[in-house]
């Protein structure tokens, strides 16, 4: 296994459960289940014993890897900076034995299955992938500036069309040019490289690879993190070398062509860093800069907030895969009433998988009347419109 | 089936306990050299509730107990030594009241150093309690009940000094309340009544279960500084540190010694914390500090180092992370250390002894002392890393523990959360009447011995 060296290198001093500044467990798969086992020094203990043959891979051992949601929290935090850059890869590396040994939970196993089949992780036909666009007429990539990606989420889930379709909005808004690859789009293989699934990954990126390559794509903008980290961190190994943008970075760089009515009611937002533009990419200033520009808007951080933030859970897979679950302890319910105490009417996110992770959990923990999931380009949108006064 | 566990399932929940041999594996050991043991259940309580039930379960089964805080005593003082249930406490993790005014904070044994620490800087940043460098996943009830120490220790003793009261789940499953909070609403002292808290410090686990605790907080100041002593002669650091202390302005006062790095080896340290609400106070106590040890100064037996800005950070961060760096020395994820506590005047003797146990056995080291109070004590570490991948440094790094703690015993020291083999030494050592009466106590509290057995027991 890649990365076994550095298994017995980690102390287990606990840093890597919380965040910089100790508020609260900040390992999503840790909160989560609270058994030694699913931090991150037990994950790499467990990975030990394993390579060694003191523990057989068990479905509970396949769940406490799998529930690793890749947030790199604890990369962020752990104390011995010679091995911290490969706690990850080194999780990784165990689901790739996992996969390798077809030793999987059943949910990865079909996730990966329909990636697989389908291109997609719902299982779902291709030729649905431009149904999010049936309404606003977005044209197929031809020559335009920017490739728009709405990848599987943007693409598949409702909540996550809804984005698509707002952010497309705004970028019109914008007067950005751009295209789809529409149905010849496959999935950008990021949670399947986060599952361990690298042959996967490798055949979804050459897919689209070609793709770009074929249509002459040159800039990309990507609805989400997931997918930007994809193509920006791993495509250009395979030969991919478009310039990647997060579609935040865009709203930033361009927010200030729009024009705003005036008198606009206030609206009190508070920022979920998503972890895959965050602690995988260093981007914590976008979105923040897009909110900046919004009259009326005011934003209250939470404590945990840019490398500090805690994952919603989605992420590793487990928006398909539901490994970690959505139990009172959940991360995403954490997460919301993190959010509700900072007395913010809007829970902003820049993610589509946290879109959906987050809004579900305002919905089960009954905070619904009190708190609302709005991605930045929804806020904007709003703003643009003037008619999503605070609270609504 | 297994009708013990369904039970355990039905007190705290089913997934909140288990039997799988992940967490038997986890829960064997914790990050030190003692050698694991598998417990037979992992249960994680969520209330004051279920410790009282599952300690009838376990009563009624004689199924033994194991309380565990972060897991973090590196002695293996948390292992299921005789199997049974290791009882982590971590969901038991509520600060229930910060009193400002009375200056203390109420809270659940399994909260974390580093959520206090991180609750009272949001909401009472004028308050802090005594962090110990421990890891902030280190736990508030665990640190206490081992008699840890920290960053408030020369102001206010041993962690347990700070303790005012307790709420403990007895091994037959009573709780009982110690301290004021046993007949009033506040958790202010332990005095005046009878002070029974010590029937559940430094006793490893062995006479009940501690479910909620009140600590002493302490003014935190918005100006702190560290001053770095430095000098060659251990036989001077006694007095140096008797003339530091003897100022009662700092909050902290602990040596270092170490050969890495190299402007650091054969060099004594000893950095002395402070803080100020003004620049005015800073530089006042930075000038009684200085002047307490102006002798040595002027004699050019030492002097205090220039601290550039990023040293001083790291020497102020509390806790202070680069401690756990030490576990990657030897590119191997361990280290353990003995703490000694020992009067200050055998500083000199403690150190030669870790020069001389180092050199012997071949390990590399590093050494320090916290002092206690105004020079009442110190805790004196000898701390030797090992690489947990090599069965023979492990095995050296043991060596090197149980040689310290044998000569530390023979100096006159009293090892700190002692391991299994320690234990014995200082069963050995201490006066026949008061391990006697340990053990009338144990049995008097926990008549079937399901209390961490195999801890405060004389082997054979």
């Amino acid at each position: 296994m890649k990365h076994a060296e550095i298994l017995h290198r980690c102390f287990r001093c606990g840093y890597c459960k919380l965040p910089g500044n100790y508020t609260d467990f900040n390992c999503p798969a840790y909160a989560a289940f609270r058994f030694e086992t699913y931090s991150p020094g037990g994950r790499m203990w467990l990975l030990r014993a394993w390579l060694e043959n003191r523990l057989e891979p068990s479905r509970r051992f396949q769940e406490i890897l799998f529930a690793c949601t890749a947030c790199r929290n604890c990369v962020e935090q752990c104390a011995l900076p010679k091995i911290k850059d490969e706690l990850l890869a080194a999780f990784t590396a165990g689901k790739e034995k996992l996969v390798e040994e077809g030793k999987v939970p059943p949910a990865v196993r079909d996730c990966l299955t329909k990636l697989q089949q389908y291109g997609n992780p719902y299982g779902l036909s291709r030729k649905k992938r431009t149904d999010w666009a049936a309404d606003i007429d977005v044209d197929l990539f031809a020559g335009h500036d920017y490739l728009f990606f709405p990848g599987d989420v943007g693409a598949f889930d409702s909540r996550g069309q809804e984005m698509a379709r707002s952010v497309a909005t705004l970028l019109r808004h914008l007067g950005i040019s751009f295209g789809i690859l529409g149905a010849k789009e496959v999935s950008d293989g990021n949670e399947a490289n986060a599952m361990g699934e690298s042959a996967l990954f490798q055949m979804l990126a050459e897919e689209n690879g070609r793709h770009f390559q074929e249509l002459n794509v040159k800039k990309i903008i990507a609805l989400s993190p997931h997918g930007f980290n994809a193509l920006k961190n791993d495509y250009p190994a395979l030969g991919s070398d478009c310039q990647v943008f997060h579609y935040t970075q865009i709203v930033a760089a361009h927010v200030d062509r729009l024009s705003f009515p005036e008198g606009q009611p206030p609206m009190r937002v508070t920022y979920h860093d998503p972890c895959y533009l965050g602690r995988h990419n260093w981007e914590y200033g976008a979105a923040r800069m897009a909110l900046a520009a919004l009259p009326g808007v005011e934003l209250q951080e939470m404590d945990r907030s840019m490398g500090d933030a805690l994952c919603c859970g989605g992420g590793g897979g487990n928006l398909f895969t539901d490994v970690i679950g959505n139990g009172p302890e959940s991360p995403a319910r954490a997460r919301a009433a993190e959010a509700l105490d900072t007395g913010a009417d809007i829970l902003a996110v820049s993610c589509p998988s946290c879109a959906v992770m987050l809004a579900d959990a305002v919905k089960t923990s009954n905070m619904d009347d009190r708190l609302q999931v709005k991605d930045i380009s929804e806020i904007v949108n709003a703003r643009l419109n003037s008619a999503f006064p605070a609270g609504e | 089936m297994d009708p013990f566990y369904d039970q355990l399932a039905e007190i705290v929940g089913p997934e909140f306990v288990s039997d799988a041999p992940e967490e038997k594996y986890i829960y064997a050991m914790d990050p030190g050299t003692m050698p694991p043991c598998e417990p037979d259940y992992v249960v994680m309580p969520g209330s004051t509730e279920e410790v009282q039930k599952i300690l009838r379960a376990a009563n009624e089964h004689r199924v033994p107990i194991v309380p565990l805080g972060a897991g973090l005593v590196l002695s293996g003082l948390s292992r299921a030594l005789k199997g049974g249930i290791v009882l982590d406490m971590k969901r038991m993790n509520r600060i229930i009241e910060v009193n400002q005014m009375s200056r203390y904070a109420l809270v659940e044994a399994g909260t974390s150093q580093g959520m206090l620490q991180a609750y009272l800087k949001k909401h009472c940043p004028d308050l802090k309690h005594s962090a110990p460098d421990a890891p902030p996943a280190a736990t508030v009830g665990g640190n206490v009940s081992i008699h840890g120490s920290g960053h408030m220790s020369h102001a206010g003793g041993f962690h347990s000094d700070m303790l005012n009261g307790l709420e403990v789940v007895l091994p037959t499953g009573e709780v009982a309340r110690i301290g004021s909070c046993a007949m009033s609403s506040y958790w202010n002292a332990r005095a005046p009544l009878p002070d029974l808290a010590g029937l559940f410090l430094g006793w490893a686990g062995t006479t009940g279960v501690i479910t909620k605790l009140a600590i002493k907080l302490y003014p935190a100041y918005p100006l702190n500084d560290v001053g770095v002593f430095v000098c060659e002669d251990a036989s001077l650091v006694p007095d140096i540190l008797y003339r530091i202390t003897g100022t009662q302005v700092a909050e902290d006062v602990t040596a270092w010694m170490s050969p890495k790095p190299d402007w650091a080896a054969g060099f004594l340290h000893c950095n002395v914390n402070y803080g100020a609400r003004t620049q005015n106070e800073l530089i006042w106590k930075r000038n009684l500090i200085r002047s307490s040890v102006e002798h040595y100064i002027d004699e050019k037996t030492g002097g205090f180092l220039p601290l550039p800005g990023p040293m001083k950070q790291r020497f102020l961060e509390v806790p202070a992370r680069q401690l756990s760096v030490f576990a990657d020395v030897r590119k191997g994820g361990g280290f353990e250390y003995v703490g000694a506590i020992m009067p200050v005047e055998l500083f000199p003797e403690a150190y030669a002894l870790g020069l001389a146990v180092a050199g012997r056995v071949g390990v590399a080291y590093s050494m320090g002392c916290r002092v206690v109070g105004v020079n009442h004590s110190m805790m004196f570490f000898y701390a030797y890393a090992f690489n947990r991948a090599d069965p023979d440094d492990v095995a050296r790094a043991q060596r090197a523990l149980e040689e310290t703690n044998q000569r530390v015993v023979a100096l006159g020291g009293v090892p700190w959360k002692a391991e299994a083999p320690a234990q014995q030494e200082i069963i050995d050592r201490m006066d026949p009447a008061m391990f006697a009466m340990m053990g009338r106590i144990r049995s008097v509290l926990d008549p079937n011995g399901i209390m961490n057995p195999g801890n405060w027991e004389k082997n054979g």
